[in-house]
């Protein structure tokens, strides 16, 4: 069993409890111990870069000095806003001495130590490095046979660090699918961006962004899509009804995340893994047969 | 109709614009840009931007401040870094947006365009409560995007509200704030207030 420290990031206590309930669930079900960091703030998300490096780098950098005083436990991440956050502030400390300094003296200010040696990871990869292939497979009980899943990597675990796959042929989270007993489908827009934050400031352009995701998986039929991320999963999830009032085609598959798919997998209940806060559940008939 | 001059003389242009944005972290490689657009090609949004990346980038080089700053495409810019990763010259074009969008909010360019002020919003509650409450955040975004777009959000908020996924009640918060501000204070960071407005562009 390894011990992680959990930074949950407000998304995922919102819109994405769906997310964090079958996160902690199916850590728990493969025997992996999940701490979340006391007092953790914002990562700053990609509104505070628009507007102050400095304020954007010390949130950031905050909870990374506070993962520190646990020395040795990597930070386990789910939300690839998050992830990107936390590990962009660590690089760039690591690439601007000058910014480095000015964060360091000012954390110091409040007491707390950044050494910048924190280990940020995204649970997806944590999941097949970690606890691995062959165990996650081991414990398999209610493989997902018959359902076609569109693996949905989104932007931000791939892009611009590579510390998860590779940016262009990634296949983490087919793998992941596969273990789970389901198809992976070939879907092409598997790391097209996802409109992030525009589905709410311009939504011409978001929704199209959306429009063309959901497309493309109608089109590899597949039966759900599988995220990584809880703006990627609200902006899929939560658009269909209104794309259909915009653009008149009917959109109805459900969103799920990866955690919650390995736990259908593990055999965890809907009610541990969320599912019932979907907005759109699927009907895993060939599931429960 | 009428008539103005469509190109700018030398002198009107910022020489040292691109020393500027070159100075900050990720600005260093728009020395680098041979114009050829890849990132263009690749960015998902490139469509609806009155300036492509490209072109940001050129005219960073070339010292057209004003019109760089006034652009609207680092706002549609939604940091997917797919420029970053394909850029043949390793430029890392989205800190340069973030960079150009740094420079025109400290200027006070404003835009009528929503996403800076839903970026101000933000970093405001999330000083006040160290967390971002998405409930709320919705409603302070319906509010700045417009009645009809606020009315189009009602059926969705809805929806999660009876799915107990939209807190808007209970603000999601550290259990002390005030540490964070210590912190943020730290740098002698202010709460992002409004600077007074210079030029709207239309």
């Amino acid at each position: 069993m390894t011990e992680y420290l959990y930074y949950p990031g407000c998304s995922v206590k919102g819109a994405g409890q769906p997310y964090e309930r079958s996160l902690l669930a199916v850590f728990r079900a493969l025997g992996q111990g999940l701490t979340e960091i006391d007092d953790w703030n914002c990562c700053g998300a990609t509104a505070y870069l628009s507007v102050d490096q400095d304020m954007a780098l010390l949130l950031a950098s905050r909870n990374l000095a506070l993962a520190e005083r646990a020395a040795g436990k990597d930070v386990v991440a789910p939300c690839s806003g998050c992830f990107l956050a936390l590990t962009k502030a660590q690089e760039t400390l690591k690439e601007y001495p000058e910014h480095r300094a000015r964060v360091v003296e000012a954390l110091g200010r409040a007491q707390l130590a950044y050494r910048g040696t924190a280990r940020v990871r995204h649970p997806l990869e944590v999941l097949l490095r970690d606890v691995g292939a062959e165990e996650i497979q081991r414990r398999v009980k209610r493989p997902l046979k018959h359902l076609r899943v569109a693996p949905y990597y989104g932007c931000a675990i791939l892009r611009p660090y590579q510390s998860v796959d590779d940016a262009h042929t990634p296949h983490v989270l087919e793998d992941l699918i596969r273990l789970t007993g389901a198809t992976a489908v070939d879907f092409a827009h598997k790391s097209r961006c996802c409109g992030g934050m525009l589905t709410t400031g311009v939504q011409t352009v978001g929704l199209r962004l959306v429009e063309i995701l959901l497309d493309a998986a109608k089109q590899v039929e597949a039966d759900v899509i599988v995220t990584t991320c809880p703006l990627c999963q609200y902006n899929l999830e939560v658009y269909q009804d209104r794309l259909r009032k915009v653009t008149g085609n009917r959109y109805d598959i459900p969103i799920l995340y990866f955690t919650q798919l390995l736990g259908l997998a593990l055999g965890l209940s809907d009610a541990e893994l969320g599912m019932d806060m979907l907005l759109r559940v699927p009907v895993l008939a060939a599931v429960k047969a | 109709m009428e008539i103005h001059r469509q190109v700018k003389y030398e002198e009107e242009l910022d020489p040292g614009f691109a020393s500027a944005v070159a100075a900050e972290p990720g600005g260093e490689g728009i020395w680098d840009c041979l114009q050829c657009g890849t990132c263009s090609a690749i960015c998902p949004v490139s469509v609806y931007m009155d300036r492509t990346p490209r072109e940001i980038v050129g005219l960073v080089r070339a010292g057209f401040r004003e019109e760089v700053l006034a652009a609207v495409s680092p706002w549609i810019c939604t940091s997917c870094y797919a420029c970053t990763v394909e850029c043949p010259a390793g430029i890392r074009i989205t800190d340069i947006m973030y960079i150009v969008k740094r420079m025109a909010m400290k200027e006070g360019i404003r835009h009528r365009f929503v996403i800076p002020a839903i970026e101000e919003a933000f970093v405001e509650m999330v000083r006040r409560h160290g967390r971002l409450t998405e409930g709320r955040m919705g409603i302070k975004v319906a509010w700045k995007s417009g009645l009809r777009n606020a009315a189009s959000m009602v059926p969705v908020a809805w929806k999660l509200l009876r799915k107990d996924r939209l807190k808007i009640l209970r603000a999601e918060r550290m259990r002390d704030p005030a540490s964070l501000r210590a912190v943020l204070d730290g740098v002698g960071a202010r709460p992002a207030k409004r600077p007074t407005p210079k030029g709207v562009p239309a």
